[in-house]
């Protein structure tokens, strides 16, 4: 009789992100969901990750949850306390592995939206911006995802390209001019796992979160997914992940108490 | 955007030209001797910030900001301002709240990262009351890189593909030694660039403890340069570790010491963000109605940042945010 372990879908979206970032490996990341990840990457499998924030927080023993990018826990202990170019030259000259990426809107070739909804001249939303987003989809190896999915999020067209993904298919990122071998890897949300098809760049379903079902995830999406060939069910989180989640990386429950969709 | 229709052609507006030859003649007539420039933050205002002026803020957002001048720059009711948005964030809130920005070069600008998203801020946006051009963090950094070095534009890898760069301003050029293209982004010189720091003496010799963001270039590409300093320190203190030096005195203006001048953004090593005080103002600034009352009470109602501070709850609640800079409380 395996006994059954209770978590939440944001645990689960935070353990599976950890579970991608390899020891050894370096990430830029932001606040929440994926700076969680980071931590609990480091303080199971990764303890050799080097976390990067783009304010130019480097290598840090983060202490607790930071509210900012550029706050001051973002080099708490940290190997390095330098500058936004630092980051961003790394991501450049490709010394960055990954990073996470949020957004309103996110497409099929996995284009992110973190700029406006409706008209550029007078939007019906305006949100902030690209920031850093754009640079670090632009020049990491390898970009992460980590979304609420619902059919508002994932949709036929962005309103605004903030952040490239695919763009329009194969070849199209060295098509415009964006550096070989980059580009969107997988988006995890609340339920399943999706990479993209080798062929099409099109959004795929690889894992299929516990107790989720096909039916729900094309009712969430705004779009026709492709399917894996060999899809399987998202691995929960162990035992021992959970713990260090709760008790060592979000104790105050700062990212785990909120919703996943 | 789609297949076969892709077009590098960009529609932004390029708010400042990067002329680095009228940047040099300015730069020429530039004092370099070092000079006492301490002065007090409504000189510095009213002095160096004009009407329509383009101005560069350091830090990031809510983490070591000088909120001071800020303040002023509204209180004293200056207009038509320009703003390099490069993770602008309660910073923008209250030149917005102020409405003394009329043009802007967005990277980041309305939200406060995890806290939420200003609603006065959008509103400038939704109503189109503002002239807008798209960039990136990394974009406004390079720009200041270029300005810095004093070439009129740098080459990045960035931006390709997306409608992040059809509304920019940037161009793309090809490498005259592989071939590749590769994103031309202007140097950005500010009119003037505001830095809050941990220290300087009195010429302006500045040192930042943590994180230097972009306020190394920042301070080097822009043409005038406020510093208000946590602390000034004697010329000494300066001379015995001059490694730490990030900003020379000879790119500095004025000097001001502003002790908590950061409030209610994080000085590391020294105070963390008020987030009581935050979402307040998000509260606040969320209806006009609430907004004009909010910025009476704490910025045109008050003398200056001493009496704004007061009004947060002074020592008593700087000496909490201590604690928390310190882990020494939640």
């Amino acid at each position: 009789m395996v006994a059954v372990i209770d978590y939440n879908p944001m645990e689960l979206m935070i353990c599976l992100a950890a579970r991608y970032l390899e020891d050894g490996s370096s990430v830029v990341v932001g606040t929440g969901a994926p700076c969680a990840a980071a931590m609990l990457s480091q303080k199971t499998h990764a303890p050799n990750l080097v976390i990067m924030f783009e304010a130019g927080g480097i290598g840090p023993l983060l202490p607790t949850m930071p509210i900012s990018v550029g706050d001051s826990r973002t080099f708490h202990k940290g190997i390095m306390a330098s500058s936004m170019l630092e980051i961003m030259d790394a991501c450049q000259r490709g010394m960055v592995d990954y990073c996470f990426l949020g957004g309103a809107q996110i497409d099929k070739y996995g284009n992110i939206n973190s700029t406006l909804i409706g008209d550029f001249h007078k939007p019906k939303v305006r949100f902030p911006g690209s920031g850093g987003a754009n640079d670090l989809a632009s020049l990491c190896w390898r970009t992460l995802v980590i979304t609420p999915h619902d059919p508002r999020r994932f949709v036929e067209k962005v309103d605004f390209i903030t952040s490239p993904g695919y763009l329009w298919g194969k070849g199209a990122r060295e098509a415009v001019g964006l550096a070989p071998g980059t580009g969107p890897y997988k988006i995890i949300t609340n339920l399943c796992v999706m990479g993209f098809d080798e062929e099409t760049k099109r959004l795929r379903v690889e894992t299929i979160h516990p107790g989720v079902s096909k039916e729900q995830i094309v009712a969430a999406t705004g779009f026709e997914l492709l399917w894996a060939p060999d899809l399987t069910v998202s691995e929960a989180p162990t035992e021992l992940e959970l713990e260090i989640l709760r008790k060592e990386v979000d104790p105050h429950k700062y990212i785990i108490g909120r919703q996943a969709s | 955007m789609v297949n076969g229709l892709h077009t590098d052609e960009t529609v932004g507006p390029l708010f400042m030209t990067p002329d680095v030859d009228r940047n040099r003649e300015f730069f020429r007539r530039k004092p370099r001797a070092l000079t006492d420039k301490r002065t007090t933050v409504q000189d510095a205002v009213s002095r160096l910030v004009s009407d329509g002026d383009y101005i560069g803020i350091g830090g990031f957002g809510t983490n070591r900001i000088p909120t001071a001048i800020l303040h002023e720059i509204i209180r004293q009711g200056k207009k038509g301002l320009g703003l390099s948005g490069h993770t602008a964030t309660h910073d923008f809130q209250i030149l917005a709240a102020g409405g003394a920005i009329d043009r802007v070069d967005v990277a980041y600008v309305i939200g406060l990262e995890a806290r939420g998203l200003s609603r006065a801020a959008r509103r400038l946006f939704e109503e189109a009351r503002i002239q807008v051009c798209e960039w990136t963090n990394a974009a406004l950094a390079w720009r200041y890189r270029a300005a810095a070095m004093g070439i009129p534009f740098i080459p990045a890898r960035i931006m390709f593909g997306s409608d992040t760069m059809r509304y920019s301003a940037a161009k793309t050029v090809t490498c005259p030694f592989t071939g590749q293209k590769l994103l031309a982004l202007p140097a950005l010189s500010p009119d003037l660039a505001v830095i809050h720091v941990h220290r300087c003496d009195k010429y302006g010799n500045a040192q930042i403890d943590g994180i230097s963001v972009s306020d190394a270039d920042l301070a080097r590409a822009s043409k005038k340069v406020i510093i208000t300093t946590e602390e000034i320190v004697p010329e000494e203190v300066i001379r015995q570790d001059p490694a730490r030096t990030i900003i020379p005195a000879f790119c500095v203006d004025a000097v001001v010491e502003v002790k908590y001048g950061s409030y209610p953004g994080n000085m590391p090593y020294a105070y963390f963000s008020d987030e009581e005080h935050l979402r307040e103002w998000l509260s606040a600034d969320s209806k006009p109605e609430t907004l004009e009352p909010f910025l009476r009470k704490y910025i045109f109602g008050t003398k200056d940042f001493s009496e704004y501070l007061e009004l947060c709850g002074g020592e008593a609640k700087m000496e909490r945010l201590r604690r928390i800079e310190f882990l020494e409380e939640v």
